[in-house]
C-alpha cells in the first residue's frame, strides 16, 4: 500500500488540508474571535507538526520494519518549511502589517522571534537541495551532513514556541512538543551509540 | 365662611384668574416639552444603536444604569459585540485558553458572596454583594480595553468609581497601596490545579490611582449582571492599564502602606511591571505594544492601529504619573 502510486498524491492532498482549511476559514471568517492571531498560531503549530512528523519516519520506519514509508520523508520535510514559511508571512502581514523596517527592527529584538527566524533560515537550504540532482551534486555525504541541521532545527523551533509562551507562563503544550522532540533526537542518539560500540568490540 | 378654607380656585380679583387662552398655550408648551424631551431619549437610544450597543444581547439579570457623567467615562467608539466580550477572556482560573473561561466559568457560585475590605482603614468591614450593589448609583461606562498581548476592545460596563467604596472604608494615613485579591476555590475554578500562576491572583494599584474617578468598581456589562467568565459578581477595571490589572471575582480589597506584590510581577517581574500602564513606547519583552488589533473591528488583512498613551486616558489620568520616568516604573 505504501508503494502505491497513488500514496504519494494521497499524502501531498492530506498534508494540504490544513492550509487549505485555514485559507478558507479566514475568507469565510470562521476563525473565532482573534482571527490574526489564530492564523499565526495555526501555521505555528502545523510547523512544529510537520517537523516532528518528518523526525520520527526514520525511527518508526526501522521500529515497524517499514523501509517503504522512506519515500515520504521529503515531502513531510517540505512541508513543515512550507508552514513554516506561511507562519512567518503571518507574522510579517498579519502583525507587522508588511513593513520591512518595522520587521527588520523587530526580529533582532525578540529573542522567540529571532529563534525562529533562525530555525527558518537554516531550514531553507534543506528545502533548496531536496531534489534528487542536488543530492548528486553534493553527494550523499556532504548532503547528509548538511541535512543534519534539522536537529537544530528541531530545537530552535521548540525554543521558539517555549519563549513565545513563557511571556503567559502556559506550558503545557510546550512540554509536549519539547517531549516528542527529545524521544526522537534521543533515539538517533542512542542509534549512534550502540554503532559505535559496535564498532569498538573488538571482533 | 366655609369656601375660604378651600382657596384653591377662589379669586377675589377676577384679572387674578388665567384667561383660558393663556392656560391653553401652557398646557401645549407643556405637550410640547414632554415630546421633545421624549424626541431626545428616543434619539439617544438611536444613536445608541447606531454604535451597536444594543441594550441587554444576554440573558442574565438586567442591571439599570444611568450614563455615566465622569469625565472620559463614555467613549463614542464602536462597542466590540457582547458575543466576543464573553467568549474571548484571560481567566487563568478556569482554563489558559481565551475560551476555557466561557466553557468552565458556569461552576462559578456567585451567591453568597462577600468582599472583605481591610487593611489601613478605620472602618473594615466585609461587604455583602447585595450591599455592593446599592452602595452607590450604577452607572455606564463604556471604556477601551487593551490587552498586554496586543489586541483590544470597547466594553460597556456596569458600575461605580471605587472610591466610592474606599471612602466608606476610611483609609488611614498610612494607606499608600491598594492589594486585589480574587476568588482562588479548586471546587468552582479548574484551572486552579494547575500551577500556571502563583493562586491566589493579586492585583494593585496606587492609592491615588484606586481613588482615580475612573477606576470602577465593575458589577455588570452591557445592561446586565457581569457574566461568570468576565469575573462575576464583581471585579476591578482600570482602563487606562493592561487588562491583567483589573481582577476579577474580587474577595478581597486590603489598603497597604507598602506596595502589593502581584501575580505577573512575582512569576516574571521583567515583563509585567506594578504600573503596567497602556504605553505604545514601552515594548513588552516578547513583542511591540506600539499597535493594536481592536477584536471584531479590524480586519484579518488590515493594518494593526496605533496603541495610544493611557490607552487614550491621557488627559484624565496623566497627572498621576507627572515627573515620574514611565520606563522606569513601566
Amino acid at each position: 500500500m505504501l508503494l502505491h502510486p497513488a500514496a504519494k498524491p494521497l499524502l501531498f492532498a492530506v498534508a494540504l488540508l490544513p492550509f487549505a482549511w485555514l485559507l478558507y476559514a479566514a475568507f469565510a471568517e470562521t476563525l473565532g474571535t482573534n482571527p490574526a492571531e489564530k492564523l499565526l498560531r495555526a501555521t505555528g503549530d502545523w510547523t512544529l507538526r510537520f517537523m516532528c512528523i518528518t523526525l520520527a519516519i526514520t525511527p518508526f520506519r526501522q521500529w515497524a520494519g517499514l523501509p517503504a514509508l522512506a519515500r515520504f520523508r521529503r515531502m513531510t520535510g517540505l512541508f513543515a518549511f512550507f508552514y513554516a514559511c506561511v507562519h512567518f508571512l503571518c507574522y510579517a502581514w498579519l502583525d507587522m502589517g508588511f513593513e520591512p523596517i518595522a520587521i527588520a527592527r523587530d526580529i533582532p529584538k525578540r529573542p522567540f522571534i529571532l529563534v525562529g527566524t533562525l530555525a527558518l533560515v537554516l531550514l531553507t537550504p534543506l528545502a533548496a537541495t531536496s531534489f534528487n540532482r542536488a543530492i548528486k551534486a553534493l553527494g550523499a555525504t556532504r548532503w547528509q551532513l548538511l541535512h543534519r541541521l534539522v536537529y537544530p532545527i528541531a530545537l530552535l523551533g521548540v525554543l521558539h514556541f517555549f519563549w513565545m509562551r513563557a511571556a503567559k507562563n502556559n506550558f503545557a503544550e510546550v512540554f509536549a512538543y519539547a517531549a516528542i522532540v527529545a524521544v526522537l533526537l534521543g533515539w538517533r542518539l542512542r542509534a549512534r551509540w550502540a554503532k559505535q560500540a559496535q564498532r569498538s568490540t573488538p571482533g | 365662611m366655609q369656601f375660604l378654607r378651600d382657596r384653591g380656585y377662589a379669586h377675589e380679583i377676577g384679572s387674578e384668574v388665567t384667561p383660558r387662552d393663556v392656560y391653553r398655550s401652557r398646557r401645549e408648551c407643556l405637550r410640547r416639552i414632554a415630546a421633545a424631551t421624549a424626541g431626545t431619549a428616543l434619539a439617544a437610544c438611536a444613536a445608541r444603536d447606531a454604535l451597536g450597543q444594543a441594550a441587554r444581547p444576554g440573558k442574565l439579570a438586567a442591571l439599570a444604569a444611568a450614563r455615566s457623567a465622569v469625565p472620559g467615562a463614555l467613549t463614542m467608539e464602536r462597542a466590540t459585540a457582547y458575543t466576543d466580550v464573553t467568549t474571548y477572556n484571560n481567566f487563568y482560573e478556569f482554563g489558559t485558553d481565551k475560551s476555557d473561561p466561557a466553557q468552565h466559568a458556569g461552576s462559578l457560585k456567585v451567591r453568597p458572596w462577600r468582599v472583605s475590605v481591610e487593611g489601613e482603614v478605620r472602618r473594615a468591614r466585609t461587604f455583602d454583594i447585595e450591599d455592593l450593589l446599592k452602595l452607590a448609583p450604577m452607572e455606564e461606562r463604556i471604556y477601551r480595553m487593551r490587552c498586554v498581548e496586543g489586541w483590544s476592545m470597547v466594553i460597556p460596563w456596569i458600575g461605580y468609581s471605587l472610591s466610592e467604596l474606599i471612602k466608606r472604608v476610611e483609609p488611614t494615613g498610612n494607606a499608600k497601596f491598594v492589594e486585589f485579591v480574587t476568588l482562588a476555590d479548586r471546587t468552582q475554578m479548574p484551572g486552579i490545579r494547575s500551577s500556571v500562576l502563583d493562586w491566589p491572583y493579586v492585583e494593585g494599584l496606587r492609592l491615588d490611582e484606586a481613588m482615580h474617578p475612573l477606576t470602577l468598581l465593575c458589577m455588570g456589562l452591557y445592561g446586565e449582571v457581569l457574566p461568570n467568565q468576565n469575573g462575576a459578581p464583581v471585579r476591578l477595571v482600570v482602563p487606562w492599564k493592561y487588562g491583567f490589572k483589573s481582577g476579577k471575582s474580587l474577595v478581597k480589597i486590603r489598603l497597604t502602606e507598602t506596595q502589593p506584590q502581584t501575580t505577573w510581577g512575582k512569576a516574571n517581574s521583567d515583563e509585567y511591571g506594578f504600573y503596567s500602564n497602556v504605553n505604545p513606547q514601552i515594548d513588552h519583552p516578547r513583542w511591540s505594544q506600539a499597535t493594536e488589533r481592536r477584536i471584531g473591528e479590524d480586519g484579518v488583512f488590515q493594518k494593526k492601529r496605533p496603541t495610544l498613551l493611557f490607552n487614550g486616558y491621557q488627559t484624565q489620568v496623566s497627572q498621576l504619573y507627572a515627573g515620574m520616568d514611565l520606563r522606569k516604573f513601566f
